[in-house]
This record gives C-alpha cells, structure tokens and sequence, in this order.
C-alpha cells in the first residue's frame, strides 16, 4: 500500500523534529538577528553549563578517586583512576543489578508500549464519556512516585494485601510478592507498567488524532477490516511517534530509581536493585558511604542511556532521510 | 456515524477499564479512611463501611509544613524553568542561532542523565558551598529535570507560530524582545501552561533530589514527610495512605483544571496550521 509513504502526516514529524521551517530572515537583519538569538539563548547555556556539565564533572571526578566521609568534606581525596570502576565491575551485585536495569526496562517499555497503543486506539473511537475517561486514565501518571510506589507497597503486602486477597478468590496461594526474590522484580515491573501507561497513551492518541480520517473511510471502501485498517493505515503511519514515544519510555525507565526504592529497596538481597537503586545505595543508602563506587555505576548507568539515545537518533535520522 | 448499541457498548468497556486502572488510586482513598483495628483484616474491607479520618488528623498534625514546603519548591521550579525555557525556545525556533543543532541535541541528551548521577553531582557541590538542605538548593536542583523538557516543548510549539506573525510585528517597528513579550508569549499560552504544569507536577513529586539534598533541614518537601512516615510507623498505613491522598490533591486539581494542556501539549502538536 503506498497510501502510507506519500501521505505521512507532518505533524507527527514535526513532534520529533521540533524545528522551525521559515525561511530566513532578509539579509540586512542578519547581524543583529544573530546577537539576538544568542542573547535569547545565553541564559540556557550558562544554566546548562553550571547545572549540568559541572554536576557531571563532579560525579566524574568522585568516580576516579577514593573518597571518604572526611576527605569529602576536606577535598583532599586521592585520585585512583579506574580503579572505583574495576571494583564495581568485581562486584557480585554488578551482574544481577545490570540484569534488572534490563529486564526492568524492556518488560516494562514493552507492556507499556502495547497496554498504551490498545487503549489510544480504543479511545481513538467516538463515544459517550470517551474524553472524560481517556482523562481519567492521566492520573496513575501525574501522582507523585512515592504516592503510587507506597499505594503499591500496601497492595503487594504478603499478609494484609489486596492482591494476595484477589489472588485468594480465584484459589491461588498467598504471594510474598515483596519479600521474596523470586517476585520482588516482577512486582515493582507491575508497579512501573501501571504508571507508564497513561504517558503511552497520551502520546500515541494524539499521533491517531493526525492521521487523516480518509484514509480509513478509503479502506473501509475497500473492504478493509478492523485489523487490516490498523496494520497498513495505524501502524505505519504511526511509526515517528512510536518510536519517540519508545525512546522517551526508555529514557525514563532506565533511570527510574524512587519506584524501586521505595517499594523494595532493591531487596531482598539485590533481587530487585538495578544500577540506579545501586549506585544510590552505595552513596547514600548506608552510613559509610562509598561516593566513589557510587559514582562510577552512576557513570556506567549514562554510558548505557547514551548508547540507546545514540541509536534512536540514527533511527531517527534515516527515517527522516 | 457509529450506532447508538455500539457506541453504548464502548463505553460500558470504557467505564471497566478505567475502573481497572483505577483501582490502586480508590484502593489508596479507602485504605486511607479504613480504621487502624481493621486494617489487616481478612478479607479486607473493599469499601470504607466505617469510615475514619485519624489519619486525615495525623495529616494535619504531622504534614502541613512539608506540605509548604513543596508549594514553594514547586512554584520556585515553574518561574526559574519559565525563565530559562521561553526565550530559549523562541530562539530555536525562529532566531537560529549558531549552533542551535547542537544545543538541541544536548538537551535531548540532557534528558537522559539519570536523576541520582546529578544528584551526586550536586551532593558535592552543594556540600562545598554549603548549600545543603536549603530551599532553594532544591528549587536549582529540581529545575534540572523540567528545563531541556521546557525547551523542547517551547521549541516545538513556537515552530508552529506563522512567520508572517512575527514578520508583521517586526514591519510594526518592534524589536526581537518585543516581539517576544507581546505577541510570541501570548501566542504560546499553551506551551507556558504546559511547561509549568510538568515543572511544577515533577518539582513536588521528586523524591531522588529531596533525599539527597534536603535529608536534614527545616524545609522538607512531602515526599520525604511520607517516606519517613513510612519508615517510622508502617503500621498505622491509613495515615500513610492519607497524606499519600492528601500529596495527589495538586495533581488532581492540575488534571481538572488542564487535562486540555496535558493531553495536546505533551506532544506539542496544539498548534493546528
């Protein structure tokens, strides 16, 4: 079907391109356009620079010396170089927490991702109340973490938990779904799913909004059924706005830490710590802190952010081309 | 152009699916009101039959200032974020600037440093300037989540305001900061209320910037208040439950007054052209 290529709506490229497309300004305001433009900028770049570059340098530089409590506060710690990394690589909760961080992120983007699409495609549908509801469906997202994450705590509750008393109703033994390694992971996957949905739904509903009307009313001339209309119209015309509404979910999924933290402190055990509760813990989490390693598994977590954002960019770029 | 049979039976399924989604958010406002002796009962109560507010009075003894506290930080977030992100935005948008490009791709890269690096990062800065557990350390901490979101949003957003707008204003004889108060701004109300709605929504839920930074002053944020609820007495949950209730009340009243904002804004495709 070429319908797709030629008629890509541009709205939804636009979202990903966020760019202007005037043409430039007449030539004798050039100069002056140009201080402008800086000026209107300079502020953004000092902030970046002191807000974001400094803090990074900072955790860098924790990252490559061997930092005390005491030498901490006196700045005098001794630079080690890679070792603060050597000992986070040695380390036996390296290997299960870098599991976590993916198993935490790809479950959960993935159900997100497909819970999210059904429903901006239910909701996609004229009916009564469809607007109320489709709001209805923003508030898991817009609650405070620690709200959700302790809403949740008490739901997962061995003994006195909701979910173990569903779970009851339909003859399934009581799960110790926060105090055992076995479900610990699983339950704070649930917890996230639930939250991101609605971030899901919101995105993708508003790129259905801009696919031509037409187009269906074309295929349904056709003879094109429900699910033949979402193959070849939907999704394809769909696809700039899955895939930032994908890059955006595994930008936030893989640094999530309050969830985690909260319900489970990445126990029992590391049963459920990915690199972020980790590097928390190793820098705040005790009352001997260890800056250093904390740092590094810090550093590691962006280097592995960096390579999916590098990825998604290329995507994005040959889409574009 | 759908049947009335069809459309009632959509949303029949419409209602159970939001009422599946939800469920934790009533289970939280039941549990809140649920009395301390029943609260592990089995089976559990799946409606507050008798309903109690001591926890809604442990609020109100135990919360209020924390409560203050994240109003400020909040606020304080929206204005620097605001101030930061607009003109930004107006200048990748419409004035180029050189190296624009790139600074778009910081901030989309910016996007992606998780919380609890910076958060280490600003530890030992704010520990050299001794800037630790202050109010406004926090406001400057906060703000780094919501600024590259603001500018991208604002970016985005002012790409879709006609040129020929800005080009009359400028026949008109006004300047670029002009053009930029009195017609851009106006234009992009959307995009404000957007952008302070995340900022603000963000800077009261934080919970990773407000554990590290601020674990000791005066001036605690809610989150910690509950996280410390938690940790001091996980028995009484209906108190917990009901700050929990009592710390959604903004995201609520935001959710009424702008789901308009928050559903067309998000993608920033609000401007039709």
């Amino acid at each position: 079907m070429t319908i797709a290529r030629v008629d890509r709506p541009r709205r939804a490229s636009a979202v990903v391109k966020a760019s202007g497309s005037d043409s430039p300004p007449p030539r004798r305001h050039r100069r002056r356009g140009r201080l402008a433009a800086f000026a209107f900028v300079a502020p953004l770049i000092a902030y970046l620079a002191a807000f974001y570059l400094y803090p990074l340098y900072r955790n860098l530089d924790l990252s490559l010396r061997d930092y005390t409590v005491r030498s901490f506060v006196a700045g005098d710690a001794p630079f080690t170089g890679w070792d603060n990394f050597q000992r986070v690589l040695d380390d036996p909760t390296f290997g299960p927490a870098l599991r976590h961080t993916m198993v935490f992120t790809f479950v959960s983007i993935a159900f997100q991702y497909v819970v999210g699409l059904a429903l901006a495609v239910f909701f996609n549908r004229h009916f009564r109340l469809a607007p109320t509801l489709r709001a209805l469906f923003l508030i898991p997202w817009l609650l405070p973490l620690i709200v959700s994450a302790s809403t949740w705590s008490w739901m997962f509750n061995s003994e006195s938990g909701v979910v173990n008393y569903f779970l009851h109703l339909f003859g399934v033994d009581p799960v110790g779904w926060l105090t055992s390694p076995d479900w610990a992971l699983t339950s704070v996957i649930v917890a996230n799913i639930w939250i991101g949905i609605p971030f899901n739904l919101v995105i993708l509903y508003s790129g259905l909004q801009n696919i031509p009307a037409e187009l269906y009313e074309a295929a349904a001339l056709d003879g094109a059924g429900a699910w033949q209309q979402f193959r070849r119209i939907t999704f394809p015309l769909l696809r700039p706005v899955s895939a930032i509404t994908l890059l955006l979910g595994l930008v936030y999924t893989l640094k999530v830490f309050d969830l985690i933290w909260i319900m489970s402190k990445g126990g029992p055990g590391d049963a459920s710590s990915t690199l972020a509760t980790w590097s928390y813990q190793l820098g705040f989490g005790t009352l001997l802190p260890k800056f250093g390693p904390g740092a590094a598994v810090g550093n590691i977590l962006i280097l592995i952010a960096l390579a999916f954002g590098l990825l998604y960019i290329r995507v994005q770029r040959r889409q574009e081309a | 152009m759908k049947s009335r049979t069809g459309s009632r039976r959509y949303t029949v399924i419409g209602l159970v699916l939001t009422a599946l989604m939800l469920f934790p958010v009533y289970w939280m406002l039941n549990v809140s009101l649920t009395p301390q002796q029943d609260m592990r009962k089995t089976p559990p109560d799946l409606f507050p039959l008798h309903p109690t507010f001591e926890g809604y009075r442990a609020v109100l003894d135990d919360q209020l200032p924390y409560l203050g506290t994240s109003l400020l930080v909040g606020l304080g977030t929206v204005a620097l974020t605001l101030l930061l992100a607009a003109p930004a935005g107006y200048s990748l948008a419409k004035l180029r600037p050189r190296g624009g490009g790139a600074l778009g791709l910081f901030l989309l890269v910016a996007q992606m440093i998780p919380g609890i690096v910076m958060a280490m990062g600003f530890y030992g800065i704010f520990l050299d300037l001794g800037l630790l557990n202050s109010w406004w350390g926090l406001i400057v901490a906060d703000s780094t989540i919501a600024v590259p979101f603001g500018v991208m949003i604002f970016t985005a957003f002012m790409s879709g305001i006609p040129g020929e707008l800005i080009a009359a204003s400028r026949i008109d004889g006004a300047g670029t900061f002009r053009t930029f108060w009195s017609i851009v701004l106006p234009v992009s109300r959307n995009a404000v209320v957007t952008v302070s709605l995340f900022s603000f929504l963000w800077a009261w839920s934080d919970f990773v910037f407000a554990t590290t930074l601020d674990g000791g002053g005066d001036l605690r944020p809610i989150t910690l208040g509950i996280y410390k609820y938690i940790g001091n007495n996980n028995q009484e949950w209906n108190a917990i439950m009901a700050t929990a209730v009592v710390a959604s009340v903004p995201a609520a009243v935001l959710l009424v007054l702008a789901q308009r904002y928050v559903a067309a804004g998000v993608t920033a495709g609000a401007v039709k052209d």
